[in-house]
């Protein structure tokens, strides 16, 4: 049994020891620059990163910005508001939606949301915010919006879940607390409840972008797998992980392949110190410990 | 702290300003509405896949190879196959390591060092699913040479194992203290209590665990992609490159054809049913308490 224990932590260590061994060349060549260079040429062995970093930041913050406010709220609407029978039901076909697999998540993007972002959404959002920059360019579909949109309704059943487990552990008589000082239930929520569990809902929302930072298939179908840093988020992009899969089998040469683990590593590295902190805040508050975050 | 509330005499009820009561309407309101846009693109993906699934889906396509572009017909036979193969290599290396894990953690991990091991796990669980391609690559695919079904399987295994220790682990927690002590007291020795009373006892709510773990790297394609690599025809071999649904679906919805999309469409119907059945089964056995009393 300690055999099995110690295979977890072997795992852990396989995985550093492998990434660290196989991205050697890579590191020797370009060191830091890896990831400040712009260039991503296999042909002349020209590796650099930096568009992939951008992307896969830009489509994580994306998907946050609009995952986080709709899986509070519905965390809040299923353990606040929400009647006792529906709760039930609610929960499932939240969590549903994180057992259809991202390739799913893919196909769909592809035929149905990509269509109506040319169609539709786009074309609105390039006449309505075009000034700031952000929404302008041909509204092709394919683009970093398109991979945050999808990236945020995959997140948000770990966002809302988690947030539902916090909300939950809040001690009942904070709510009575407040309604009896003549809160209205808004009020009640948001001084009772939800100040309380800011720890829990922030860990809950960077296990969120730990998922969104490595979500490989459904980003790599709509995203349009160009090393360009553009502005507008109509641009087509490149992220980490879709690079990873994209050339990973028909990398060329030991370098290209070394630059690809190290990306790899890097993936590595940030979603472990996202997921480590993000479950030291879960803990803290699921625990029963009161966090020292309240006041 | 609302304004209200000390001034007052116990027998009037302050009267709740208009604004403070428009205000809990509206973020009452605002609440629903998130409701409704989550739950939006779930019944749209459901919809849409039940839509054009459905009417792809036939005899052919279970029971068929995939025909070269141009031919009608033709179907994903060897990659529903290929899928139930890699994936029972995968339980098969990754149910034992994880339950046995999990035994350690619950029954002798109460420490420090269980401690570091549980955060592992739960770390492990949250490393990108392409990263554990890389690996499975470089451990197995570097030394065969060539892509594998074994590679495949790995890479699942590792991924399933962090998942079913952290449950078995649970589970096995909530197997009451009094039943090991009746079971020391009788002169068994420990290991034997544990494997006969214990994981007896959780055995239902161990299987759940293992189920969530099978039913969540199913749908995996990352890290077949680079391991188990597809293939267009049958593979049971396990150091042949081998077919798999998720990898056909992702193939065939990136292609220009009609045909491979409509194809790609009952594939995706044909794994959601699997993996919906899965998690709908789990729900059951859980809300039966099969053994939750115990």
């Amino acid at each position: 049994m300690l055999l099995c224990g110690l295979s977890v932590l072997a795992m852990l260590v396989l995985i550093v020891y492998e990434l660290v061994l196989r991205s050697g060349p890579s590191w020797h060549a370009f060191g830091f620059r890896f990831f400040a260079g712009r260039d991503w040429d296999p042909v002349n062995e020209q590796f650099g990163a930096l568009p992939f970093v951008y992307g896969t930041l830009v489509s994580s913050l994306l998907a946050l910005i609009i995952a986080v406010p709709l899986s509070v709220g519905v965390a809040v609407f299923t353990t606040e508001m929400c009647p006792k029978a529906l709760r039930g039901p609610l929960s499932f076909f939240v969590e549903l939606l994180a057992a259809i697999p991202s390739v799913v998540y893919g196909l769909w993007a592809i035929f149905v949301l990509v269509p109506l972002l040319s169609g539709y959404i786009q074309p609105f959002l390039a006449k309505t915010l075009g000034w700031t920059g952000l929404f302008v360019g041909p509204p092709y579909g394919i683009s970093m919006l398109a991979a945050g949109i999808i990236l945020a309704i995959m997140i948000i059943p770990i966002i809302s879940s988690i947030t539902r487990e916090v909300l939950m552990v809040v001690p009942q008589h904070q709510r009575e607390a407040a309604l009896a000082l003549g809160a209205t239930r808004w009020e009640m929520i948001r001084v009772g409840v939800l100040r309380n569990a800011r720890a829990g809902i922030m860990g809950g929302i960077i296990l969120g972008l730990g998922r969104a930072l490595g979500e490989t298939m459904a980003v790599t179908m709509v995203i349009g797998n160009r090393p360009e840093i553009a502005k507008s988020l109509f641009a087509p992009g490149y992220t980490m992980a879709s690079v990873l899969a994209n050339e990973f089998s028909e990398a060329t040469g030991n370098l290209n392949l070394a630059a690809l683990v190290e990306i790899g590593l890097a993936l590595f590295l940030v979603t472990i110190v996202v997921n480590a902190l993000a479950r030291l805040l879960v803990w803290t508050v699921t625990r029963g410990q009161p966090s020292r975050a309240n006041a | 702290m609302p304004e209200t509330g000390k001034s007052t005499a116990l027998h009037t009820v302050p009267p709740i300003a208009l604004r403070r009561r428009i205000t809990d309407h509206v973020m009452t309101g605002v609440a629903v509405l998130t409701v409704i846009l989550v739950l939006v693109p779930l019944f749209a993906i459901f919809a849409y896949l039940v839509y054009r699934g459905v009417g792809s889906i036939n005899w052919a396509f279970l029971t068929q190879t995939p025909r070269p572009v141009g031919e009608a017909g033709g179907g994903m036979a060897n990659a529903i196959v290929g899928s139930v193969f890699i994936l029972a290599l995968a339980s098969v290396l990754g149910v034992p390591l994880g339950v046995g894990a999990g035994i350690y953690l619950a029954e002798y991990g109460r420490n420090r060092f269980g401690d570091a091991i549980r955060f592992t796990a739960d770390v492990l669980n949250g490393v990108p699913s392409i990263v554990i391609g890389i690996v499975a690559y470089s451990i197995v695919v570097l030394y065969q040479k060539h892509f594998s079904a074994l590679a495949g399987g790995v890479a699942l295994a590792i991924m399933m194992i962090p998942t079913i220790t952290r449950t078995t682990e649970e589970m096995l927690l909530l197997v009451p203290q009094a039943l090991r002590e009746a079971a020391y007291g009788l002169g068994i020795p420990r290991w034997r209590t544990t494997l006969s009373i214990t994981l007896r006892t959780a055995t239902s709510g161990v299987l759940t665990g293992i189920m969530l773990a099978f039913a969540r790297v199913a749908g995996e394609t990352a890290p077949l992609l680079f391991t188990a690599f597809g293939n267009q025809f049958w593979n049971l071999r396990a150091d042949q490159p081998t077919a798999a649904l998720p990898l056909q679906i992702f193939n065939y919805a990136i292609s220009p054809y009609d045909e491979w999309h409509r194809q790609a469409w009952a594939g995706a119907l044909v794994l959601i049913i699997l993996i919906v059945t899965a998690v709908a089964a789990v729900r059951y056995a859980v809300r039966r308490g099969t053994f939750g009393a115990a």
